[in-house]
């Protein structure tokens, strides 16, 4: 029993970063049908940045909102130089200039900050709490909390808000969004910058429990991207769970089965799943018209 | 003229010229060594076109094939005593036979999730080449066996010029015939729309799964070629962003056109060449001339600069 509840708090600790990363995907899918595979890359500055302030003598809240202010402008700016001008090119291109930015943004952290592996003080000690036999470290609470509270604010933003509702609209259908007065362009610019703060918060909380370098984004990209599709593409609350799923088949079987083939059996249910249900978990059947 | 211009066979021409006349224009071993890279890439994109730009159909984990072959080529001299050449077409064989198979449960996924199933395919093949070290030598990967061919040894950079040279002259020949060939009408009908192409009575499923299949030979074929080339495999040849690499190359060059894979290989294959002059920024100038190459090319290069050209002159 205490080894089980060990996996499932990594699991889910692990498991929470993976669905902020797949919730960044949907926003941005959602937005555009952009598949952004730099959003990996936000999780990686919102650590990096947030180390390297530190290390100049910046307050750690205070570095860790420059590095969230950084990746959104970083998102932004990725939105008006790469994705605007290739406005109406396909699918593939446009997953092909994200691949090209996120090498880009790996380069350019390499150069400004280093190839090391850093990691800064968790926000609230290190002290584990033993519950039911199992350590549970206050940060993986932190990020657990963290996540919840961005998945909560981002619905009540899409649900509340008259900005989050254009959102909403422009997923449904960008002509018609465009047609009652949405400027659909500053949205789909609104969504890289609210993925890419998501992202950043993401690696702001991680950082204490999984240290970053200049590369860890790749591998978050691929593993979030396997989340959002587990989910079923384009929907939040897929994004979510599939993310907590991920992450628990990892820490289950890294800890029952094999750790070298933890990301086998991960993929294994994935494309079981998906064979069962080709939309993913909570997605909705395409039509396709003809 | 005209219908010269237009044949589909003049791309095999212009490349069979390219492979005559580059070995007299440049005499470097080096640059052979390099050309010969390019040959290699190029003919694992030419197969990959197929099913990507023609059959419309993606695949993130190509490099799962690339590897098999790479480890036939590597496993099967070294462990199971069998010849090279042989190792080779047993690789491309069971590359095909592991397409055929997974092929008709994972084609069934449209779109991104068809990517995440391949993705999750190659992963799954490049883990079990990083932790059976017992027969693959784990991370640091194996040696590779030089090619031997009646007694002749091909190891010279000069000797896999041509090698791999007149492989992709092959392996364009027979994906231009396939193209040209009802099968590739339904390729394209199939790209264009499924359920259109389904209710003119194409069968899907089976000219999706040949696209694949057909896909995994040429890139088993080309990973043999380049652990043979490189006497060395490593699970890098296998992992993701090889797979990244492979699309790359295919969609840079032009989705749809044999020459624009050939182009494409060429580009990434010599940019990293070119960029190390660059020391520490090389990362950041591939990044960059990707995106500018996609923003300003969205086509990718070859179809975009023919649709200039055209405009032109009408």
């Amino acid at each position: 029993m205490p080894e089980f509840l060990q996996f499932l708090f990594s699991g889910l600790t692990v498991g929470a970063i993976y669905a902020l990363v797949a919730v960044g995907f949907t926003l941005i899918y959602n937005a555009s049908d952009v598949i952004n595979f730099a959003q990996g890359e936000f999780v990686m500055l919102g650590g990096m940045v947030t180390f390297f302030a530190a290390a100049a003598g910046v307050p750690l809240p205070l570095a860790a909102l420059l590095a969230i202010v950084i990746a959104t402008a970083v998102g932004l700016l990725l939105h008006q130089l790469a994705i605007e001008p290739a406005r109406g090119a396909s699918a593939v291109t446009l997953i092909i200039i994200t691949i090209g930015a996120s090498i880009f943004l790996r380069g350019i952290s390499a150069i400004v900050f280093d190839k090391n592996f850093h990691s800064f003080p968790a926000f609230a000690g290190t002290e584990p709490w033993m519950i039911g036999g199992a350590a549970l470290l206050p940060q993986s609470l932190i990020v657990l909390l963290g996540a919840g509270a961005i998945v909560v604010a981002l619905w009540a933003f899409m649900t509340m808000t008259l900005t989050g509702k254009a959102l909403v609209a422009t997923a449904a259908n960008r002509l018609a969004a465009r047609l009652v007065g949405i400027n659909t362009s500053a949205i789909v610019g609104l969504a890289f910058a609210v993925s890419a703060a998501i992202g950043a918060f993401g690696g702001v909380l991680m950082t204490p429990i999984t240290l970053t370098s200049y590369d860890v984004g790749t591998l978050l990209a691929l593993k979030g991207f396997a989340a959002a599709m587990l989910g079923g593409m384009g929907n939040p609350l897929g994004a979510v769970i599939g993310g907590l799923i991920v992450g628990l088949l990892e820490a289950f079987s890294a800890g029952y089965l094999s750790s070298s083939y933890k990301d086998a059996i991960a993929f294994l249910v994935i494309l079981g799943v998906l064979f069962a249900m080709p939309q993913g978990l909570l997605g909705r059947a395409a039509i396709e018209r003809v | 003229m005209q219908r010269i211009v237009r044949s589909p066979y003049v791309v095999i021409v212009l490349l069979a010229a390219i492979v005559l006349a580059l070995p007299l224009l440049i005499s470097s071993t080096f640059y052979l060594r390099i050309a010969a890279l390019v040959f290699i890439f190029a003919l694992a994109v030419v197969g990959l076109n197929l099913l990507m730009g023609f059959a419309g159909q993606v695949s993130l984990g190509h490099a799962g094939f690339f590897g098999i072959g790479a480890y036939a080529v590597a496993i099967g001299p070294t462990h199971l005593g069998i010849p090279s050449w042989a190792a080779l077409i047993a690789g491309a064989s069971i590359a095909g036979v592991l397409a055929y198979l997974v092929g008709r449960p994972i084609l069934k996924l449209k779109g991104h999730y068809l990517a995440v199933a391949t993705l999750g395919l190659g992963i799954l093949i490049a883990m079990v080449f990083t932790n059976e070290a017992r027969w693959t030598g784990g991370p640091d990967g194996m040696p590779v066996t030089r090619l031997e061919l009646f007694g002749w040894r091909a190891r010279t950079p000069i000797a896999w010029y041509w090698i791999s040279g007149v492989s992709l002259i092959v392996g364009a020949l027979i994906a231009v015939n396939l193209i040209e060939s009802p099968t590739g009408r339904a390729f394209r009908a199939i790209h264009d729309s499924e359920t259109a192409a389904r209710t003119l009575g194409i069968d899907v499923a089976r000219y999706k799964l040949a696209a694949f299949v057909l896909s995994a030979i040429y890139a088993a074929v080309a990973g043999a070629y380049l652990a043979l080339f490189d006497a060395l495999v490593t699970p890098v040849t296998a992992g993701f962003l090889r797979s990244i690499e492979f699309v790359t190359m295919a969609v840079i060059g032009g989705l749809g056109s044999i020459l624009g894979g050939v182009v494409g290989a060429a580009v990434l294959v010599l940019l990293p060449q070119v960029l190390t002059a660059f020391h520490d920024y090389e990362h950041v100038v591939l990044g960059l001339l990707m995106m500018i190459f996609m923003i300003f090319l969205p086509a990718g290069i070859v179809p975009s600069l023919a649709r200039l050209m055209q405009r032109r002159q009408p």
